[in-house]
């Protein structure tokens, strides 16, 4: 690979001489989740009522409301059937007609008013309830096992806040106005029974043809259907794949190939969207060759009916208008299938989260830690694992009293992270205790722990908002002047007014306009406004410029005077400047002391110190193993 | 009533929100944004673009016309079956008043039948034509769309946000492909239907045509004017959707500053008061929706309720007769839907010449970096590249560097730092022409890079970003990217050279993992080293790392370099670290401040200098303040 490939001859054969296709897509295929549950789950509905029963007065008016706006959109016809036959009559007596027509006037009086009930009452409860299971899921994962939140990817809690209870929206929505649409369909069937059964059951006879075509059709519609959607989220997926690295993809000249593989998955979508609009249409002139052969039917026998006699004109009329309204709720039913069952599935998954159990909880009769605590950690014999199984600390003891700062260092896996998750209990030990000011962990409230206790990850992460908003974050109690007070101590004043706006400027996502360097000292200057008594800080590994690094180091000096640290180090500098430096391997504590000391006992700090590694995390796989054999 | 299809909705804007996949996440301050989504379309624009769509439409004249046609045989058809109907009745009083015989009867129904028939057929024809017209052109508009982005120059990428961008390849995109079948065609349709109609009913009887049709123009003004507030309501929603999606999604991201913080609480509120803005709104949404639709109902019915009133009392006096009167009703009851969902009609205009001026922005931008006319192929033969008096300002900017000039031969490696901001990325970026120099010129083997084409320039310079994008799919493609038809042997190469390797084969997929946003998720480093193989691949004339190994420690820097001791020998590399280390083989260094060169020379000649240089390394091997670079 050491000649110039300055004018490229694509290699299009294989290492054996067979031609090979690119090795490239566009778009990255997701793995869609089951669209479609049972079309009834009833611990899923008994789930869901939870969260309806607060609205069940306004649910029993939308319903109400619902069967009274079908009752009258039944009476219509049949109002216009006695205008014809008893008001229009030459023997008819005078008034009658107007008379009908005041009832009519009274029919559509009702039919606005139940209308109007119908779907505003309705859509605010949906509405109402999706807002309601979505802030209890929120309010949920605040509270869940940490490891729960490591293991879930952010974008499908995201898919079960938005995607999935909108659908559950959908269905409480459709679900009500489907009552008028089961309703309606039994109200045409019996009233054209009742107007005369005979002709009523000619008519009927379409149901059972168009019921039995739409069942057939439904499940190849959907197929189509779902095609169509899925052909076009990898189709946009890989718009959004383009736009996103759009950088790398003019860096390395790939630009022509994409195009020509994403011109094919516009062409799938363009395919299957016209099947799916094929599908769609297919069903209209078989509804309309049913409605003409019930119409058809009307005319012949119920002509010949009014001729004899059976029956009288505006009974014609009437069904003639029935006819048109007969086969929408068969439609809006078949519908209501695909709903309720797209519905399970999400009430399935959004009772999944709703049902995450909740590992660290307040004990009852927990205390809070108060500023009268000491400042001291204290592990007893800790051990734990993410999975009891697997133990990542074994009886681990170590302590910090009150003002000192503890540096953490060993390589990756080796359970300082984990060591500080327990000080602030985002997980329960499995043996020993994690003491904080003296209390085990577990016997005070997590609230006043979070008070005690401040905290600075690896990664800084910084919320949409002002600087000042983000520095403030939690601590209400902090205002402007301490914030800034705070801000300039750790040294990101001066950054921070260069921005336009200052203090009022809006941080991109994630503060993606400000460096590395810089986000991590506004992380820092965020802990200082929290002033907690205990700083347990993740050192960043990254390599930043050596200018902002000189600050970061003053900073950290700042933000650990008067209080208790731990530190999980990176720097030597600030190694050096620990009272103490705790050595952990594989979950156990193997060496503990000052540098000197370390350095004095000849172990795996000596050997890593002298070795001059950049960070303890990059060691060698087989270190462990060449430093034991060195040493025996 | 027939053209309401399964996937039709009726009242509702909902096909507006078929946006499941769009990262719509609205930044609220003003930085200056192309493309913005919220930015006001002026007017004159907006009717430019649904001319230029109404034209492209024309790109298929069979299909329009075949639509046009179809559109008109249905209104006929579907006009005709009122006509029918009373005809029929009336057919049927002559029967039963021995003035006409059963087999007029017959004849009415079978041609009822067949115009049921042919009006379901001629809607399918016009319904499905009018969407593949729009199919047709969003097929040929989304590969436009994506052939601009990706050609785009980084100038433009820099100002634009890549939400909006994704939004026009979505949602905008939308708006233009339902301008024929929901704007155009429903116009022709609804023009024909209520034109032809007026025409049946008032020549029929005046008085009664005028009541029947009184209905109409209310509606058509109160369902034009809910749709496009509506539409406004819509725009605001989606809005204050993206904040409270925003609060949520960064709270689970950042979960961990959550807890350490203890600022549930904190959050819960933020989550309420963005949940309650979006609620607020959807109810004035629905009570929008719900004063509207119950209010086109009721005047819908009180004109039939006139026409019932007066038209019976013509039928009474014997004026007209009941099939007359009949024709009449089941004309308003064809005519109702229709007219509500003028408003429909009306908002697919107005989304059209927004999403459109939008969507003609983006493909009408002119591409500030592009192919000179006369470009030919870069031709490398010596592979020499130099630097004339460089200088380049961003727009709306100062200076950002000016009078550089160098020039670096085969197999040398310059060296460049200095302090952040001071324009060492942006000189790296003008080499492979991410941005066209202001002054000076940059020539490669004489050759201008101006001159030559983009792609050839793309292959000849490769650059390593400070924060590579991954793409979703696995390793194997990843490291193939500029090359998809390289040999295994040659991605195993260049994965070994960085170092990558022995860590991809302890995977349990190895090359097949998926990895980027949707798979695993590697380290900083390990993302670095993925960055460096894949540009490896390239083999370019000019290789430059662009501060891209800060996440990668010292050591196995070290091993990469050495590692590409030979493949240096045949290309330029430009190295920008802040490390020394990276840096101290370098044939020469250059120390870039406020975008000029101040110092240059190796490493040696530049401590012997002892300028800003020197300062910086007695900075970075104080040991208080940093590891020592590992040993050479």
């Amino acid at each position: 690979m050491s000649h110039i490939n300055a004018n490229p001859e694509p290699q299009e054969r294989h290492d054996d001489g067979r031609p090979r296709a690119p090795r490239a897509v566009v778009g990255s295929h997701r793995i869609e989740e089951e669209i479609f549950g049972r079309a009834f789950d009833g611990r899923v509905v008994r789930r869901i009522w939870a969260f309806v029963r607060p609205y069940r007065r306004q649910v029993a008016i939308s319903v109400t409301a619902v069967m009274v706006f079908t009752a009258m959109q039944l009476a219509i016809p049949l109002v216009i059937r006695y205008a014809i036959d008893d008001g229009m009559a030459p023997d008819a007596a005078p008034g009658t007609l107007a008379l009908i027509v005041a009832i009519f006037a009274a029919v559509i009086g009702v039919n606005y008013v139940a209308s109007r009930l119908q779907e505003g009452v309705t859509g605010r409860v949906a509405e109402n309830v999706l807002f309601d299971i979505r802030r209890q899921m929120f309010a949920h994962l605040q509270r869940v096992s940490l490891s729960f939140m490591d293991k879930t990817e952010v974008g499908r809690l995201m898919s079960r806040l938005q995607g999935d209870v909108n659908s559950m929206q959908e269905f409480l929505e459709s679900s009500i106005l489907s009552v008028g649409d089961i309703l309606l369909l039994f109200g045409i069937v019996f009233v054209m029974l009742w107007l005369d059964w005979q002709l009523g059951l000619l008519v009927l006879a379409m149901l059972p043809v168009l019921f039995i075509v739409r069942v057939v059709w439904l499940t190849r519609a959907r197929a189509a259907f779902m095609a169509a959607h899925e052909a076009n989220s990898i189709t946009n997926g890989a718009l959004a794949e383009a736009i996103h690295g759009v950088r790398a993809v003019q860096g390395m000249d790939r630009g022509g190939l994409n195009y020509d593989l994403y011109a094919d998955l516009a062409r799938d979508n363009y395919r299957k969207h016209l099947r799916s609009s094929r599908m769609a249409q297919v069903m209209v002139p078989v509804v309309d060759t049913l409605t003409g052969i019930a119409m058809a039917a009307v005319v012949v026998v119920g002509g010949a009916m009014v001729a004899s006699d059976r029956i009288e004109i505006g009974v014609m009329v009437a069904f003639l208008f029935y006819i048109q309204r007969f086969f929408d709720p068969i439609r809006s039913l078949t519908m209501q299938y695909s709903v309720m069952q797209r519905a399970m599935a999400s009430g399935h998954r959004l009772t999944e989260v709703l049902d995450v159990e909740v590992s660290v909880e307040d004990a009852p009769d927990a205390v809070a830690l108060g500023p009268d605590d000491d400042a001291s950690v204290e592990f007893r014999d800790v051990t734990f694992g993410y999975d009891p199984n697997h133990p990542v600390l074994h009886d681990v003891n170590l302590s910090a009293k009150s003002g000192e700062t503890v540096a953490l260092v060993g390589p990756t896996g080796s359970g300082k992270s984990s060591c500080m998750a327990l000080i602030h209990r985002f997980y329960d030990v499995q043996k020993g205790a994690v003491m904080v000011g003296g209390h085990d962990v577990r016997d005070v409230t997590q609230e006043s722990l979070g008070r005690h206790i401040a905290m600075v990850l690896q990664e800084p992460f910084l919320f949409t908002g002002t600087v000042m908003d983000n520095i403030r974050y939690a601590s209400h109690w902090a205002s402007d002047d301490e914030v800034i007070e705070a801000t300039k101590a750790v040294g990101a004043h001066d950054f921070v007014m260069e921005l336009a706006g200052g203090y009022d400027a809006m941080l991109d996502e994630r503060g993606g306009n400000l460096s590395l360097g810089q986000r991590q000292l506004i992380s820092f200057a965020r802990a200082l406004v929290a002033d907690a008594r205990i700083l347990v800080l993740d050192e960043a590994t990254a390599n930043i410029d050596s200018y902002t690094e000189l600050q970061i180091q003053k900073a950290l000096q700042t933000l650990l005077k008067g209080r208790t640290g731990l530190v999980i180090a990176h720097r030597l500098a600030t190694i050096r400047n620990a009272d103490r430096i705790v050595v952990l391997q594989q979950g156990r504590v193997v060496e503990e002391g000052d540098h000197y000391a370390l350095m004095d006992r000849n172990g795996l700090y000596a050997s890593l110190y002298d070795k001059n590694y950049a960070s303890f995390d990059d060691l060698p796989n087989n270190f462990t193993q060449e430093q034991r054999a060195r040493a025996t | 009533m027939t053209d309401t299809s399964d996937t039709d909705t009726s009242d509702t804007d909902t096909s507006d929100t078929d946006t499941s996949d769009t990262a719509t996440s609205p930044t609220p301050h003003g930085r200056d944004r192309v493309l913005r989504r919220t930015a006001a379309i002026d007017r004159d624009k907006g009717r430019e673009a649904v001319l230029r769509i109404t034209r492209m439409t024309l790109q298929y004249p069979a299909r329009v016309a075949v639509a046009l046609i179809a559109t008109v045989a249905a209104v006929l058809t579907q006009l005709s079956i009122p006509v029918l109907l009373g005809r029929a009745v009336d057919q049927t009083q002559a029967v039963a008043d021995g003035t006409g015989g059963a087999d007029m009867l017959w004849t009415t129904a079978l041609i009822l039948l067949a115009v049921s028939v042919a009006r379901g057929l001629f809607t399918l024809i016009q319904n499905y034509t009018a969407e593949s017209v729009g199919h047709a052109l969003a097929y040929d508009l989304r590969r436009a769309i994506y052939d601009k982005i990706q050609r785009l120059p980084f100038s433009f990428h820099d100002r634009a946000h890549s939400g909006d961008l994704i939004t026009v390849g979505m949602l905008d995109l939308e708006g233009v492909r339902m301008y024929f079948s929901t704007a155009l065609v429903r116009t022709v349709l609804l023009v024909l239907l209520i034109g032809i109609g007026a025409w049946l009913l008032l020549s029929t009887d005046l008085l009664l045509g005028l009541l029947a049709l009184s209905f109409v123009p209310f509606a058509a003004w109160r369902s034009s004017v809910t749709q496009l507030t509506l539409r406004r309501t819509w725009l605001l929603l989606q809005e204050r959707l993206g904040v409270l999606s925003q609060v949520m999604e960064e709270n689970l991201a950042g979960i961990r500053v959550v807890r350490a913080f203890a600022a549930a609480d904190h959050e819960l509120a933020k989550f309420d008061r963005a949940s309650n803005d979006a609620l607020k709104l959807s109810y004035s949404r629905i009570d929008t929706r719900v004063n509207s639709s119950a209010i086109m109902t009721l005047a819908f019915f009180a004109a039939m309720g006139l026409v019932l009133l007066v038209g019976g009392r013509q039928v009474a006096a014997g004026e007209i007769s009941i099939g007359a009167l009949t024709t009449f009703l089941t004309f308003m009851t064809l005519l109702q839907m229709p007219v509500r969902q003028l408003g429909l009609m009306v908002n697919a205009f107005a989304r059209a010449s927004t999403c459109g001026a939008r969507l003609f922005a983006l493909l009408d931008m002119p591409l500030e970096v592009d192919d000179a006319p006369d470009a030919s192929d870069l031709k490398v033969t010596e592979g020499t590249l130099r630097l004339d008096n460089v200088g380049f300002t961003y727009t709306g900017e100062g200076q950002a560097v000016s009078n550089i000039s160098f020039e670096a031969r085969r197999g040398e490696t310059i060296g460049i730092v200095g302090p952040p901001g001071s324009g060492k990325s942006t000189l790296m970026h003008l080499i492979p022409r991410y941005y066209d120099v202001d002054e000076g010129a940059i020539t490669i083997d004489g050759q201008d890079i101006r001159d030559a084409t983009l792609s050839s320039v793309r292959r000849a310079v490769a650059v390593v970003q400070q924060d590579a994008f991954l793409f979703t799919t696995t390793i194997e493609n990843n490291l193939a990217y500029g090359d998809p038809y390289a040999a295994d042997a040659q991605i195993r190469e260049a994965s070994a050279s960085a170092q990558l390797h022995d860590y991809v084969d302890s995977l349990p997929e190895q090359y097949d993992t998926i990895v980027g946003e949707r798979g695993v998720s590697l380290s900083g480093g390990q993302r670095q080293r993925l960055s460096i193989a894949r540009t490896l691949m390239l083999k370019p004339a000019v290789l430059i790392f662009d501060d891209s190994t800060a996440a990668i420690d010292a050591g196995t820097e070290g091993r990469i370099r050495h590692a590409l001791r030979d493949y240096a020998e045949d290309r330029v590399t430009l190295i920008v670290a802040h490390r020394l280390g990276s840096l101290k083989h370098a044939d020469r260094i250059l120390f870039l401040d406020k975008g000029r060169i101040v110092e240059q020379g190796t490493h040696d000649e530049l401590l012997a200098l002892n300028g800003r240089y020197s300062a910086l390394h007695d900075l970075q091997t104080n040991p208080d303040t940093k590891i020592p670079e590992a040993a050479q």
